[in-house]
């Protein structure tokens, strides 16, 4: 197990550093300078100078490139070019508001996808599977903006279960709870209905499989076959999917922060957009991608843990 | 081909999905005859009204007609779904195979890069791009089509890895073709329907980013009527005229939910073993 974690570890070093290289180049082919976009069309050329020695822009493509890498590689992500402040301090900021949102998001996908999924594959072609089928349809064809603001219309204005304003109190855990619960339940439903179709098709494969049949002449009973045995080996390809819809999610997120207002890397994102902070961007792009890959490993080592068969491969 | 069409529309939601699609093409074809107002019409005096007979989906902050905005809105979300998956697909198609028919070094350095661009998160890129060059009709198709390039070359890839060996393709490179001729005109058609049915699915997502980059405020610059920069407008509003965002909510939807349950149902017709799942 050991060498196989050391193994993937090795593995994603390659990929990390392509990431962050493209990170570099697609910032670096923005038209226009950006110390001239910092500091106006009509700095003097002294003060674009400085701008330029300041953001290390005066250095030779190469050694820019082998400064970002460094950085970026300590964990030194930058510092903003609005705010001043390091990238990280502005994240960690918002991050338990990220979080709170992502696995509670997660837990609603979960708890309604697999089951759902199991359920319609144990009843193939059926009433129930036709539902569950048609629903994970619909709720996939929502964008996250639109059912977030048909659930803002509905329950927040028209019947006033809950809050509009997002902003919850960390401190107060029932404030917090209060104000997660439509945003989680805007992105969990898209995440359920993406978990619905895997289980579904994913469980199929696995019902026809000996095992089962074996498992079932054998005398054990059928719950127990299909949710140990079933399940378990249905679950391969659905921990696989979690794992690349990490993308995806982080730009429903997004999404969802601008729907409910609430603080979160989504905001922050939009705001240096808004405000054309390049090492922000940077900062924020590098930090998703160091996500992404992380994702993806823990994504393979789950693999691994489940599927003795892998490691060896 | 009858076979196949008759097996499609067997299915109900595909049928389903083609009337969908086929409502909203004819709401993009059809927007200037059937309009009852210009959508960019400004009349303040009827600004924020309710559905009515007269303004069947109600006005937004400027008096303009909404049913009109929607009807013009279904051009900019088709004509932008159907350039990016176009190009993405003409290009990605094209990396893919030949990347697969060469193989060797080239085919895992191109596949590694391909491995880079999925590892950004879509909207973050499509976000970026757009924000750097501008929001421009031309940029925001290069920005949706640039984060469906590395599927479309893993999808047409994986077959032609298998097909390259099979007896038809020695027998047309020992005939003197060449290896362009065999790669598309001999390997090509059998890759079509699934890069097709990929197409038909990523067009789907390609209407989502459109319309959540115009959420933004980073799609087509006002005042053109888009379906998600309609959306931000009513949602500014949302407190006094829900019928803003409903309305063009709805039509998003329906667009996508059309063009999912036709990716599906033509899945399920080219792969017949697939059925349902």
């Amino acid at each position: 197990m050991i060498f196989y974690v050391i193994r993937r570890l090795l593995a994603a070093i390659p990929t990390l550093l392509a990431v962050l290289t493209l990170v570099f180049v697609i910032v670096r082919i923005v038209p226009g300078d950006p110390a001239v976009a910092i500091l106006g069309d009509r700095a003097t050329p002294d003060a674009v100078a400085a701008m330029q020695h300041r953001l290390g822009l005066d250095k030779p493509v190469w050694a820019q490139y082998l400064d970002f890498m460094g950085h970026s590689l300590r964990g030194d992500f930058g510092t903003s070019m609005v705010t001043g402040r390091p990238i990280l301090q502005d994240v960690g900021a918002v991050l338990p508001h990220t979080m709170d949102l992502t696995i509670a998001s997660m837990l609603v996908g979960t708890l309604l996808g697999v089951p759902a999924g199991v359920v319609a594959a144990l009843h193939r072609n059926r009433w129930i599977d036709v539902t569950a089928r048609m629903l994970s349809l619909v709720g996939l064809s929502f964008p996250v903006f639109v059912s977030g603001v048909f659930m803002l219309l509905a329950f927040a204005l028209h019947w006033r279960l809950f809050p509009v304003i997002g902003n919850a109190n960390l401190d107060d855990p029932i404030d917090r709870l209060d104000k997660l619960v439509l945003p989680a339940l805007t992105l969990g439903i898209t995440m359920a209905a993406y978990i619905t179709r895997v289980t579904r098709s994913s469980m199929l494969q696995v019902l026809g499989e000996d095992y089962m049949r074996t498992a079932r002449a054998k005398g054990v009973p059928w719950r127990r076959v299909v949710w140990r045995h079933g399940l378990r080996n249905a679950g391969l390809p659905v921990v696989t999917v979690v794992g690349l819809y990490v993308g995806i999610l982080i730009g429903n997120s997004v999404l969802t922060e601008i729907v409910f207002n609430r603080p979160g890397l989504g905001k922050i994102i939009v705001g240096a957009l808004n405000q054309r902070d390049y090492t922000m961007l940077q900062g924020l792009m590098t930090i998703y991608c160091f996500l992404i890959v992380v994702v993806n490993l823990v994504t393979d080592l789950t693999y691994g843990l489940i599927d003795p068969r892998v490691k060896q491969a | 081909m009858r076979r196949f069409v008759k097996r499609m529309m067997a299915n109900p939601t595909t049928s389903i999905g083609v009337v969908l699609c086929a409502l909203i093409v004819l709401a993009a074809v059809l927007a200037p005859y059937i309009s009852p107002f210009d959508p960019l019409d400004q009349n303040i005096i009827d600004k924020l009204k309710p559905p009515s007979t007269t303004y069947w989906l109600g006005t937004d902050a400027y008096g303009r007609d909404v049913l009109s905005r929607v009807l013009w809105g279904a051009r900019i979300s088709l004509v932008v779904s159907v350039a990016s998956i176009g190009a993405a697909l003409l290009v990605g198609g094209a990396i893919g195979m030949v990347s697969g028919y060469v193989g060797g070094r080239v085919d895992l350095f191109i596949m590694q890069v391909m491995d880079v661009l999925l590892s950004f998160p879509s909207l973050i890129l499509g976000l970026i791009v757009v924000a750097l060059l501008g929001p421009e009709l031309v940029n925001l198709i290069f920005a949706i089509s640039l984060t469906a390039v590395a599927p479309f070359a893993r999808i047409a890839r994986a077959p032609v890895l298998s097909l390259k060996e099979r007896a038809f393709v020695e027998a047309g490179r020992a005939l003197g073709f060449s290896h362009i001729r065999v790669l598309f005109v001999h390997i090509l058609p059998n890759i079509l329907s699934e890069v097709l049915v990929m197409a038909s699915l990523w067009m789907a997502t390609a209407v989502r980013t459109e319309a959540s980059l115009s959420f933004i405020g980073l799609g087509v610059k006002p005042p053109i009527a888009t379906w998600g920069g309609m959306m931000r407008d009513g949602f500014d509003a949302i407190l006094d005229a829900p019928w803003l965002s409903i309305f063009p909510g709805i039509a998003i939807l329906m667009l996508v939910l059309g063009l999912n349950m036709v990716g599906d149902g033509l899945r399920d017709a080219t792969d017949p073993k697939l059925s349902g799942s």
